[in-house]
């Protein structure tokens, strides 16, 4: 080894919106490794990669080919390079065939027509020279999942790619997909190609990387050869508070269970189980977290007991009622509030004024109804109240909520789910991408309802939020409840991160204590 | 919100006095009197009590249509059908009229409303289809119009033609049914009544009730009235029920008010029209008359002004073309509305932090 391939000096890059993504990041590939790129959500790996595809340009730093300093503006250059990247959520045109969008853009002609023949053999040339079975003309709308990321693979590798970077190339797989992956990965090793490999499992990194680069907080935390690193290790180095925001709250007393959750199951679209076998309960006046890597299943979960999902097989009760036949409305009139995680798409209508917002989850309700139209007067006085007592700075309650900044959206969000005295509260990354004062303010009120009795699960990426608010928590690691703590205060982040990251996982018997009666 | 409803207003204006400009460099190119045709395009229809009574007698319908297809498109369903729903309207408007015997206001209420039902099944089909296939509302209502069409003149000319007359037309409606006019020396009739009546139920019901608030609601972000425990897929079939029943009695009120008989061979496409109502009126049914007068205003000058000189009304068509071009590009006049809200955000700041320095 020690043939540096690519460089990356000094990268710094600063969104618009002004999060510094990434501050003078380092990071270096030799020839004919793959390569690990580890880190948190958020801690800037896919803006580096971004960076060095051409779809993002940085502030600062330099970008080293063979020892060259290259320039990459576009993704076009990138491939210029020799660099080739297979997102996550595949780029490929589902009504062609596999040959057409491998040829994409650079199709063989014959004349002014297209050589479908020749695209045809190439593609099969291609495939079977690195021992990928596939059908070039089958149409890649029918594929499964696997085959598409082999389509991508391919069409990068027909461009002349010699560094592929994979984006959490296992996240869609199923076990048996991954295998078969990781077989074709190391054939394109033996064959000289060079990989980058983005990643959260820990397991899959020692199986089949070289060497990694960690990454927190935007910055690179060091290169280790994956043969010197335990996973532990990898843990301890991926996963830790920065800034520790103190959130003050009086000894938790629950009480009655409001959620229970039985045997959850969910296998998704792509046939591949996603929750597996979740059981816990939610009492009256606390607050469990739900901490764990994204995409861990902590989505299916929630949104199966909000009822924005069929529930695959189990049960979930509220406050002693079956919901597994009930509509949202019907889950919301028992009293449960719910905070989503992407309030632009579920929080909010952008273009309707904040005060239609506001009312959303009660605008049947009797009191602000007379006969047949709206009691005006009562939705004003209402939704003043509210932008005074949760400090929503506008104009007006009739201006649009799409004119505010982020933080004052959600506190819209929150104004509303938190205002109708909820038995149960669902908070799906309440605090995310929003400024320091509002999440303060977020944190202060979920304590106070918590108080009032409110049973709240909460569901944090950030682990500051989850370790400061939850009362117990539970971890959740590849679908399935890996841990649970009933008194957060004595656990660790470096604990926390065994179990995040699997691993650790507790006996069934520990996990089993989620449940209460 | 006003601030946001005055923009709208001038770009509506800006779009109208754009596109009356080229009508004149058009008018001005063919024309051996433009002056004279101008005119007649613009103070024609205020010539005459008649002329302007038939502003009004076409106001009524397009109302009905801009109106039926507001009601829609608030719950952003690309439904077409309110072409097919007005022609069906009228035809069973025409049925109760012809086959039944009823004493007076009776018999034309009876008979709108059935148009109305008719109107409403055909704005229904489309909802459920892409309810339960997700057939595409606006492929599915288009072809359905071509139905509710031939449907209509196959009932006309095999059950209630009038074998005496020479061309495809039902018998003379009785006495009874006939809507009365209003307005003497016009033909204006208590259809305009009606229509003002739903305007302003329309309204209060679009922007002041609960249900108007979920159509508005499942309209704006589906997702998001979902999630808030609205079931989009109801709200959706009954909006579009609601949608083709105005467009259906819009119908049989034109043919009770306006005609002795059923005797349109084809549509007369108030439908289409109501379209380019309702994007002038921005879907609020409170706009939706200006609209409708403003549209309705200009045919009739234009075809004062191809009967006076020798400019065709076809010019109306180019007006309307531009007029909706300009206003559906939602990015006309955006740099002036953007120069605005940027001036309006950093005059806030600047107060801002004048605030801070005086604390």
């Amino acid at each position: 080894m020690g043939n540096e391939l690519l460089k990356m000096d000094g990268i710094t890059k600063v969104y618009s919106n002004g999060v510094l993504a990434n501050e003078n990041v380092n990071f270096t590939v030799e020839k004919g490794e793959i390569h690990a790129l580890v880190g948190e959500n958020g801690a800037g790996k896919s803006t580096l990669m971004k960076v060095l595809f051409g779809l993002e340009t940085p502030d600062e730093g330099a970008i080293y080919l063979n020892g060259n300093k290259v320039k990459i503006t576009s993704p076009s250059d990138a491939i210029g390079h020799g660099i080739g990247m297979v997102h996550q959520h595949f780029k490929l045109v589902p009504s062609l065939t596999v040959a057409e969008n491998i040829v994409l853009g650079i199709e063989p002609k014959k004349g002014i027509f297209i050589d479908m023949n020749k695209a045809v053999k190439e593609t099969e040339e291609l495939a079977k020279k690195y021992n990928f079975d596939i059908n070039p003309k089958a149409a890649v709308g029918d594929l499964s999942v696997g085959k598409k990321q082999k389509v991508e693979i391919l069409k990068a590798l027909f461009r002349g790619a010699k560094l592929l970077i994979l984006d959490e190339p296992t996240a869609v797989l199923t076990p048996q997909e991954t295998r078969e992956l990781f077989e074709q990965l190391k054939g394109l090793k033996k064959n000289g190609y060079t990989i980058i490999f983005i990643s959260h499992k820990l397991n899959e990194i020692k199986e089949i990387c070289d060497r990694l680069t960690i990454m927190r907080s935007g910055k690179t935390i060091g290169t280790y050869c994956t043969a010197d690193v335990s996973e532990q290790d990898i843990s301890k180095l991926m996963v830790g508070r920065d800034v520790v925001l103190k959130v003050e709250k009086e000894k938790v007393s629950p009480k009655d269970v409001v959620l229970s959750v039985k045997d959850l199951n969910y296998v998704n679209e792509n046939n591949k189980k996603v929750v597996n076998n979740v059981s816990f309960s939610v009492r009256s006046g606390e607050i469990l977290g739900i901490a764990g890597i994204e995409g861990s299943g902590q989505r299916e979960i929630v949104e199966m007991i909000t009822g924005l999902r069929d529930i695959g097989e189990g049960e979930v009760t509220i406050d002693g009622e079956n919901i597994n036949s009930l509509s949202i409305k019907g889950i919301r009139n028992l009293g449960v509030s719910y905070i989503p995680e992407d309030r632009m798409t579920y929080g909010v209508a952008g273009n309707a004024s904040i005060e239609e917002n506001l009312i959303s989850n009660r605008y049947s309700d009797k009191e602000l109804n007379g006969k047949a139209l709206f009691k005006t007067n009562k939705i004003k006085s209402l939704t003043n109240k509210l932008v005074k007592d949760y400090l929503i700075k506008c104009k007006s309650p009739s201006v649009n909520v799409g004119m505010l900044s982020g933080g004052n959206i959600q506190k819209v969000v929150v104004a509303r789910e938190f205002s109708t005295q909820p038995k149960l509260l669902i908070a799906d990354q309440p605090t995310r991408g929003i400024d320091v004062g509002a999440i303060e303010f977020i944190h202060k009120k979920l304590v106070s309802i918590r108080d009032d009795g409110c049973a709240i699960l909460l569901v944090s990426a950030d682990l500051n939020e989850v370790l400061e608010l939850s009362d117990s928590l539970i971890v959740v690691n590849n679908g399935e409840i890996a841990a649970y703590f009933e008194d957060v205060s004595k656990l660790t982040e470096e604990e926390l991160g065994f179990y995040m990251l699997g691993v650790k996982k507790q006996s069934e018997d520990e996990i089993r204590r989620a449940v209460y009666a | 919100m006003h601030k946001k409803l005055n923009f709208e207003i001038i770009r509506t204006i800006a779009a109208i006095a754009l596109s009356l400009l080229v009508a004149f460099i058009i008018i001005l190119a063919v024309s051996k009197e433009p002056g004279e045709a101008f005119k007649m395009l613009l103070m024609g229809p205020l010539s005459s009590v008649r002329h302007f009574g038939n502003v009004i007698e076409m106001m009524i319908p397009l109302t009905f249509t801009g109106l039926a297809v507001s009601v829609m498109f608030q719950a952003k369903q690309f439904n077409l059908g309110a072409d097919g729903a007005f022609f069906i309207g009228a035809v069973g408007a025409t049925i109760i009229a012809l086959e039944m015997s009823m004493p007076p206001v009776i018999h034309p209420t009876v008979a709108i409303i059935f148009g109305g039902a008719l109107g409403a099944i055909t704005c229904m089909i489309p909802g459920i289809l892409k309810n339960k296939w997700k057939a595409n509302e606006v492929v599915s209502s288009l072809m359905l119009n071509y139905i509710m069409l031939y449907l209509g003149i196959y009932i006309i000319k095999n059950h209630l033609r009038d074998i005496n007359a020479g061309t495809t037309v039902s018998q003379k409606f009785p006495s009874t049914a006939k809507l009365p006019k209003i307005v003497p020396n016009t033909r204006i009739h208590v259809g305009l009544i009606i229509v003002i009546a739903l305007v302003v139920i329309l309204y209060f019901f679009m922007y002041k009730s609960k249900h108007g608030y979920e159509i508005r609601m499942t309209g704006q972000n589906p997702m998001f009235a979902k999630y808030s425990g609205i079931n989009v897929n109801k709200v959706i079939i009954n909006t579009q029920i609601l949608g083709g029943f105005i467009a259906g009695i819009g119908g049989a009120v034109e043919v009770l008010g306006m005609y002795s008989r059923f005797e349109w061979q084809t549509s007369p496409n108030y439908g289409w029209d109501g379209i380019i109502v309702a994007i002038l009126a921005r879907n609020n049914p409170a706009l939706v008359p200006v609209g409708a007068f403003f549209l309705a205003y200009l045919r009739v000058g234009a075809d004062l002004m191809s009967r006076m000189t020798d400019v065709q009304n076809e010019v109306v068509a180019i007006i309307q073309g531009i007029m909706i071009v300009l206003i559906d590009a939602e990015s006309f006049l955006s740099y002036w509305k953007k120069k605005r809200t940027f001036k309006e955000a950093t005059s806030k700041t600047e107060i801002a932090s004048q605030n801070l320095k005086t604390n």
